[in-house]
């Protein structure tokens, strides 16, 4: 679990992880148990490098003994998979918009497809590259981001929630107001990106997560300026050291890393909020002017192998959006009530993010920075 | 020949400086659409907070950087040149290691429940707020930059002309005096430089005050970063705010520089120190 180790220990791995290449580990375990060789070995002596714009921790790299899907693939197709992390959307979105970035496979999440989708940074796939795509569960197509999922194919999907340290929170029926709490002032992480911040605020408000509304918009800006003396930082993937090491008591995340944390940190707890949270689909797309499209569809492919799916999963923590990998989870993480949920709940208790229009989210961006920069 | 010499520096200079500033002011005075605006400039005044905290931060971790190094310097320019490379290297040897991992280092120690609270605990101590304030900003700077003033200092006193300070002890000075009217005014140059390569890195840090500063301590840095790089994306306001935060580094070197060079004008007039 790279990011939860203390200082000295990482100092102590990374001398180590000096000597692997490309994202993770050298194992060489079959995953999936009957690859289609030919399909897979189609551009082998071409020497490609496919660069691939991740979530941090959000593949089975080999890390603590999971399988290293990502060696396989190179093993199958002779492609080297060189990984990059980014820590939100927005942190995406501007390195794409940069033009520095020359990436061939993204996974961003359903709002932001849709502003690439409207801005042209996304190509389009070729289907009949893709023959997995059958194993995604019809349910997470067709979405309204993607409304023919022209442009992405499903991840993972998961909900939002407090992960909080049931050592310093000694209650269990809590809602988002939790984190405006006095009690735990100074022991409350924030999300640092303006999307969720808002969600919580605006499903406390009654708003909708997906509000327009000039004045909803600084109604909930208003109260997470309240919000702010009580927060000890606003962080993304930092809350995996902050919650392990106890540093802080109450931090919203996001259900899979909540997952992953609650495996080594048996004081870590994780509520999802029934007053609504967002549930978001993080798919993997190609951006415009990938320099290669066919091998990047080939590992889209790869990933949606059941056996590689599976193995994410079951690593990440995250729900599998792949019915045939949904058939290999395990009961007891179908019923842990943190990464599957009936469709009925998810119909009348959570929200799915959509594009805002530019004038919205200008003000959006505009009102998180005086948050953020307010004394 | 000599403008030969310096054209690679020169090439060099146009496309990786000049090119840039000229467009940072482009984006500071126009509008996503490229329109001509003098928004982004007037908006910069919304931060006037986050500035002056910049500045006030960025000022103190100086001085405290200068308290520490000068002495430090002294003794060091004054010690055997074979005990002097050793003790150089230890100086050095802090930047060796990414300051990402060291102010990283930072937060372990000082967290709540961190090395230094834990310590302390053991003798019925705290546990204090030491991360996530103010102070653990300074404290970053401080160590992160620390060497960059110490070597300017160093360079410049290692190479001060003994016989003067002779001279002034001669002549009746004491050794108070004599620091204070020789070795001072000598060493203004490293001071100035010093003072300079502190001082302009700690107001433009933003990965510091963000792993160390904790929810209220946002900089000037990280405020540019975040129009960038980060969750309030707006190039041309993140150029505006780089603009006005290059006038004010100006101003500062300037107004430094002035010290200087009045120094050496008084220099030229009593001729070497004045004594």
């Amino acid at each position: 679990m790279k990011r939860h180790l203390s200082f000295i220990t990482a100092a102590a791995v990374f001398s180590a992880a000096l000597t692997l290449t490309g994202c993770g580990g050298t194992a060489d375990e079959t995953i999936v148990q009957n690859p289609d060789t030919e399909y897979y070995s189609q551009l082998k002596d071409e020497g490609i490098t496919l660069n691939f714009a991740n979530w941090g921790d959000y593949i089975s790299d080999g890390t603590d003994g999971y399988p290293d899907v990502l060696s396989e693939f190179e093993r199958l197709t002779g492609i080297t998979v060189n990984c990059t992390t980014f820590a939100t959307n927005e942190d995406l979105y501007a390195k794409m918009k940069a033009g520095a970035a020359d990436y061939d496979i993204i996974i961003p999440s359903d709002y932001m497809i849709s502003k690439m989708i409207s801005e042209d940074m996304l190509e389009k796939l070729d289907t009949a590259d893709i023959p997995n795509i059958g194993n995604t569960d019809p349910k997470y197509l067709n979405r309204e981001f993607d409304p023919e999922n022209e442009y992405s194919v499903p991840y993972f999907w998961g909900v939002t929630g407090i992960v909080y340290n049931k050592d310093l929170v000694n209650e269990e029926d809590f809602g988002w107001d939790i984190l405006w709490n006095e009690k735990y002032a100074d022991q409350i992480l924030m999300f640092d990106n303006p999307r969720d911040a808002f969600a919580v605020a605006e499903n406390m408000l009654g708003y909708s997560m997906n509000t327009e509304d000039p004045d909803e918009l600084q109604a909930a800006a208003d109260l997470l300026t309240k919000q702010k003396p009580l927060v000890q930082a606003y962080v993304m993937d930092e809350i995996f050291n902050k919650m392990s090491a106890g540093e802080a008591a109450l931090a919203p995340y996001y259900a899979g890393d909540a997952i992953m944390l609650m495996r080594d940190y048996d004081f870590l707890g994780f509520k999802v909020i029934d007053s609504g949270a967002n549930t978001f689909l993080d798919s993997m797309c190609i951006p415009k002017g990938a320099p290669n499209k066919k091998a990047a569809e080939m590992f889209i492919n790869y990933l949606l192998e059941p056996e590689v799916a599976y193995a994410n999963s079951d690593y990440v923590g995250y729900s599998t959006p792949n019915r045939k990998a949904y058939e290999m989870v395990s009961d007891e993480v179908k019923n842990n009530g943190i990464s599957y949920f009936t469709d009925d709940y998810l119909e009348t208790h959570t929200e799915t993010f959509k594009a805002l229009s530019p004038d919205a989210e200008k003000l959006m961006s505009d009102l998180w920075t005086k948050i953020r920069s307010g004394s | 020949m000599k403008k030969l010499a310096s054209a690679p520096y020169i090439i060099w200079m146009a496309i990786f400086i000049i090119v840039p500033l000229i467009m940072v002011a482009y984006f500071a005075f126009t509008t996503a659409d490229g329109a001509y605006t003098i928004d982004n400039i007037v908006k910069t005044g919304e931060y006037i907070p986050i500035f002056v905290k910049s500045i006030a931060l960025a000022a103190i971790a100086t001085a405290i950087c200068l308290v520490i190094a000068y002495p430090l310097a002294y003794i060091l320019a004054n010690m055997r040149t074979s005990t002097q490379s050793t003790m150089l290297m230890i100086i050095i040897l802090p930047m060796w290691i990414n300051l990402l991992l060291k102010t990283y280092a930072w937060q372990t120690l000082l967290g709540n429940n961190g090395l230094i609270n834990n310590v302390l605990g053991l003798i019925g101590l705290g546990p204090y707020k030491l991360l996530n304030t103010q102070g653990a900003v300074i404290l970053g700077m401080v160590y992160d930059l620390l060497p960059f003033m110490i070597l300017p200092l160093y360079t410049v006193m290692a190479k001060m002309d003994r016989s003067i300070l002779e001279a002034a002890e001669d002549l009746g000075c004491s050794k108070l005096q004599s620091i204070l009217k020789v070795i001072v005014p000598l060493s203004v140059p490293g001071i100035v430089s010093g003072i300079t390569m502190v001082f302009i890195p700690a107001i433009s840090t933003f990965i510091i005050s963000r792993m160390l500063g904790g929810s209220s301590n946002l900089l000037i840095g990280d405020l540019i970063e975040m129009q960038f790089l980060g969750n309030s994306y707006n190039p041309n306001l993140g150029a505006g705010i780089s603009l006005v935060l290059m006038i004010i580094v100006l101003v500062v070197m300037a107004v430094i520089s002035l010290i200087d060079s009045s120094d050496k004008e008084d220099d030229d007039g009593i001729g070497g120190a004045r004594i």
